[in-house]
């Protein structure tokens, strides 16, 4: 992905972030991420059913990077299985580690491919995944699927 | 003042963090470095030369800092770690005694968590109760002060100036009002020591703690005030050398008298040490002059930033050198990254101030905190910066 375009989706996605603001929250399991070393702050609602996410959204404050990466990463998850969003994670995180990964299924996720460059970034590029994994720990436990 | 006196001034940077820190100049450098080259020795613990001079030297920093604040008498002044570990010593060796089940302390959402947490967990212990005194236009008004003060208030601990909005607080006049109901005023003066004169008589303060870093000084030292009879009556939160007199195997024990029985085991002497000279700076120069210099600059960057759209300034009506603003629709930490890309450094976040935003309305901002080594030419310099700010997201991203 070349530089421009990478720049371009995040900025489009930190400044119109899809699904940020939750007004009825009946059903849906609420996780918080916080970055201790900055102050990016998010609250993630995932919505299950019949083991699937079918829906979610966000709320709070954060850098550019993470809020585009929770917007991106809501627009992934929506429609797919706990176990398909675990290994969309698994990926994203083999990138942002540099691992060997698989660059089709992340998509716009992409645009992050070059943050390791940035160590002190990768958390603010790994908090959204961070929550999600909080919230489908909390649907296991409560077994809500 | 010379910008030359501060080797790291001779880098390309532009610091406007000196709410969190300061740099230090050669002579407090140097004064360190000479007590680990020219006279390691403990202090209060040898008959031979080294020692006695550190003795001295120490002992003589401890009148300077009496000075500085206008205390009464060097044994009112105790050396710590800094505000952080001050604030603790008040809450843990003097209230926890003084306060009963019920008692109210007075502080305010604006207060730097040092001064927030140790009270909430105090409240926790032994169940004295913690109020907010309500902010007005951000600031502590003297009549609401009044309200707030219940038969059962007891304590006051208020910040002398806020590290985040900077506004200078009334303090002489709270002091007055909490004495009147037969209380006390502690104050955190971690932003005020270093910039506005401080004298502790003439404002009737209790308890002061500020930090040695933050006014030219070494990291790791602070100082303690306490007005003699109640420090006399703080129990100490450390135990062991250098605080007692004499103690046997039949349990029999005495403690030294103030201020040493406060500061048990080898104390930061290289800090303490350092601390006399950024006094001795801060001396030769004059805190007023130091005070008018950082309103001066905040003045000129406030006119500067007008010519400037989409910048929001929280703080106009403060009067100290602290500016607090946010780019519009832009992340403050985002601001300060971008700032950063040209070697200008300043402050994203809730400034360890996590309650404020319930007075602001806003969580983060980014805080430019002058100090007497800054120009107008930096000032120049970041406004033509914030002036090409579209390009933000192309610099940090």
């Amino acid at each position: 992905m070349n530089t421009n375009l990478r720049r371009e989706i995040i900025v489009d996605n930190a400044e119109n972030p899809f699904h940020r603001g939750l007004v009825n929250k009946d059903g849906y399991i609420k996780a918080n991420t916080h970055n201790e070393s900055c102050i990016d702050n998010i609250d993630l609602y995932v919505k299950f059913q019949d083991g699937k996410i079918i829906d979610a959204y966000f709320e709070g404050e954060a850098c550019a990077i993470t809020t585009s990466a929770t917007s991106i990463m809501i627009r992934k998850i929506i429609g797919k299985t706990k176990e398909e969003a675990i290994s969309l994670m698994r990926e994203y995180y083999n990138m942002i580690e540099e691992n060997n990964y698989d660059e089709t299924s992340l998509g716009e996720l992409n645009a992050y491919s070059n943050i390791a460059k940035q160590p002190s970034r990768k958390k603010c590029a790994t908090l959204p995944f961070q929550t999600l994994e909080k919230t489908i720990k909390i649907s296991e436990i409560e077994n809500i699927n | 003042m010379n910008r030359d006196d501060f080797l790291m001034l001779n880098n390309d940077y532009i610091y406007f963090d000196n709410g969190a820190t300061t740099f230090k100049p050669n002579s407090v450098v140097n004064k360190v470095v000479d007590y680990y080259t020219k006279y390691t020795a403990n202090s209060h613990r040898g008959d031979y030369d080294l020692s006695q001079k550190v003795d001295y030297l120490y002992e003589e920093t401890r009148d300077k800092v009496k000075n500085f604040i206008n205390a009464s008498s060097s044994k009112e002044i105790i050396f710590t770690s800094g505000t952080t570990m001050s604030l603790n010593m008040i809450v843990f060796g003097f209230m926890k005694y003084y306060l009963q089940k019920g008692d109210e302390v007075l502080i305010t959402k604006a207060e730097h968590a040092s001064n927030v947490l140790p009270w909430l967990e105090l409240e926790k212990e032994i169940g004295i109760v913690v109020k907010y005194i309500p902010l007005k236009d951000l600031k502590v008004d003297i009549e609401t002060v009044k309200n707030c003060i219940t038969e059962k208030a007891k304590v006051i601990s208020l910040a002398y100036i806020t590290n985040v909005i900077g506004d200078i607080r009334p303090i002489k006049e709270i002091a007055k009002l909490i004495h009147e109901n037969n209380g006390l005023i502690v104050v955190d003066g971690a932003q005020s020591v270093p910039h506005i004169k401080t004298d502790v008589i003439e404002d009737d303060i209790d308890f002061l703690a500020f930090s040695a870093h933050k006014m030219l000084g070494p990291t790791g030292t602070g100082v303690l005030y306490g007005k003699y009879t109640y420090l006399d009556k703080m129990k100490p939160i450390f135990y062991g050398g250098g605080m007692n007199s004499r103690f046997e195997s039949t349990k029999e024990i005495e403690y030294k008298t103030l201020p040493l029985r406060l500061e048990a085991g080898t104390q930061n002497i290289a800090g303490v040490l350092g601390l006399s000279a950024s006094i001795d700076y801060l001396n030769s120069i004059g805190i007023n002059k130091i005070h008018e210099h950082e309103l001066e600059l905040k003045n000129y960057l406030l006119e500067k930033l007008k010519s400037i759209d989409n910048i929001t300034v929280y703080n106009k009506n403060t009067d100290s050198g602290i500016v607090v603003f946010n780019i519009d629709n832009i992340f403050s930490e985002d601001t300060s990254r971008y700032l950063n890309h040209y070697h200008i450094f300043v402050r994203a976040g809730n400034h360890c101030t996590k309650m404020v935003k319930d007075e602001l309305g806003i969580k983060n901002t980014c805080r430019i905190s002058f100090y007497l080594y800054n120009t107008k030419e930096e000032i120049d310099k970041l406004i033509e910066v914030l002036k090409n700010n579209k390009d933000l997201y192309e610099i940090i991203l």
